[in-house]
């Protein structure tokens, strides 16, 4: 396994949209190792997508299992994976390995039934919700060239949201 | 720190930049908003000296009638703290409810990172809404329990642990 090197913003290649992955071999898993450890050693992390490592595929990790007491499917292999549905709007602050020293806040949907392949090109599905769903949408995102900037919101907006 | 405040109009961020950019000034961290009216800039500007920035300035400033105030500051970029904890206070408008919760809140170490409030209802029965986002190093519970006495006293105060997703 090797830490890969993260692209930051302004690093044009993050705005890139990733292609499907369409060969499952063991140059695939090779990767998967990789990218797994190089968002282990991401300070905190809690999701990488491949483009963030200029790989411009269309795979992201997800494991938010490091977080206490919260709904989780411990670590998500992601390759293909699609939104299905989504539910409810819930905001939260958000970071990235790729824009380091800012946070805001970005409103995401509360829960995702999502679809996706495995490493052997197997489909799957499941549901998820809150902080995890948070960080599925937000690598997800990685792979259509879309940064969390692209979705903060003001915080002193909250004050005048009304809902009627 | 550039300080500018007077009646709000649009153009004044525009025009104020202009100038700064043509003198060779780099522009840091600020904070704008229109607040009652008024419109101020807090502005860190770097790359020339209190009273070069002064030359620059004040002639935009007395054009579009803003007061206008110069502090040599020692700041610096990065140096952002990450908010643990987010602080929603609200009740009927009264004398006090901003000394009282930030009181309490600097009894439990709390570091006030971000505030803004406003008021809202009516002009008959106004509201004030205060959100505060802070750093306190003991964490939510802290915070409760110097908190408690607010709810008391007839103010509604939530808290909730801010926990910011890297991705």
């Amino acid at each position: 396994m090797a830490v890969l090197e993260v692209l930051q913003y302004p690093d044009p290649r993050l705005k890139q949209v990733s292609v499907p992955v369409t060969v499952f071999d063991a140059g695939l898993r090779v990767f998967l190792a990789d990218l797994e450890a190089t968002m282990r050693a991401g300070p905190g992390s809690v999701g990488i997508a491949a483009p963030q490592v200029n790989q411009f595929i269309r795979i992201a990790l997800v494991d938010v299992s490091s977080k206490p007491n919260i709904p989780q499917h411990g670590c998500l292999r992601l390759i293909n994976p699609e939104i299905v549905l989504r539910a409810g709007e819930v905001k939260g602050r958000e970071g990235c390995m790729s824009v380091p020293d800012f946070t805001g806040t970005v409103l995401r949907a509360q829960s995702l039934h999502v679809r996706h392949q495995d490493a052997d090109g197997q489909w799957h599905e499941f549901d998820c919700e809150g902080y995890e769903a948070r960080a599925v949408q937000h690598e997800i995102d990685h792979l259509d060239g879309l940064l969390f900037l692209d979705r903060v919101v003001s915080t002193r907006h909250d004050l005048f949201r009304r809902k009627l | 720190m550039l300080t500018v405040v007077g009646t709000d109009r649009p153009g004044i961020v525009a025009k104020l930049t202009e100038a700064l950019l043509r003198g060779g000034c780099n522009l840091g961290e600020a904070s704008m908003v229109r607040l009652g009216g008024n419109f101020s800039i807090m502005l860190m500007v770097e790359g020339a000296g209190a009273a070069a920035l002064e030359q620059l300035v004040r002639p935009v400033t007395d054009a579009l009638g803003l007061r206008l105030h110069l502090d040599p500051i020692q700041g610096e970029l990065h140096q952002h703290i990450e908010p643990n904890v987010q602080v929603t206070v609200y009740g009927a408008d009264r004398p006090g409810i901003v000394a009282q919760a930030t009181a309490a809140l600097a009894t439990a170490g709390f570091n006030i990172l971000d505030l803004n409030t406003d008021v809202a209802g009516t002009a008959e029965r106004p509201i004030y809404i205060m959100l505060i986002d802070g750093y306190v190093a003991d964490g939510m519970a802290a915070v409760e329990r110097v908190i408690a006495p607010l709810r008391v006293a007839g103010i509604e105060v939530r808290v909730t642990a801010l926990d910011t997703m890297i991705g």
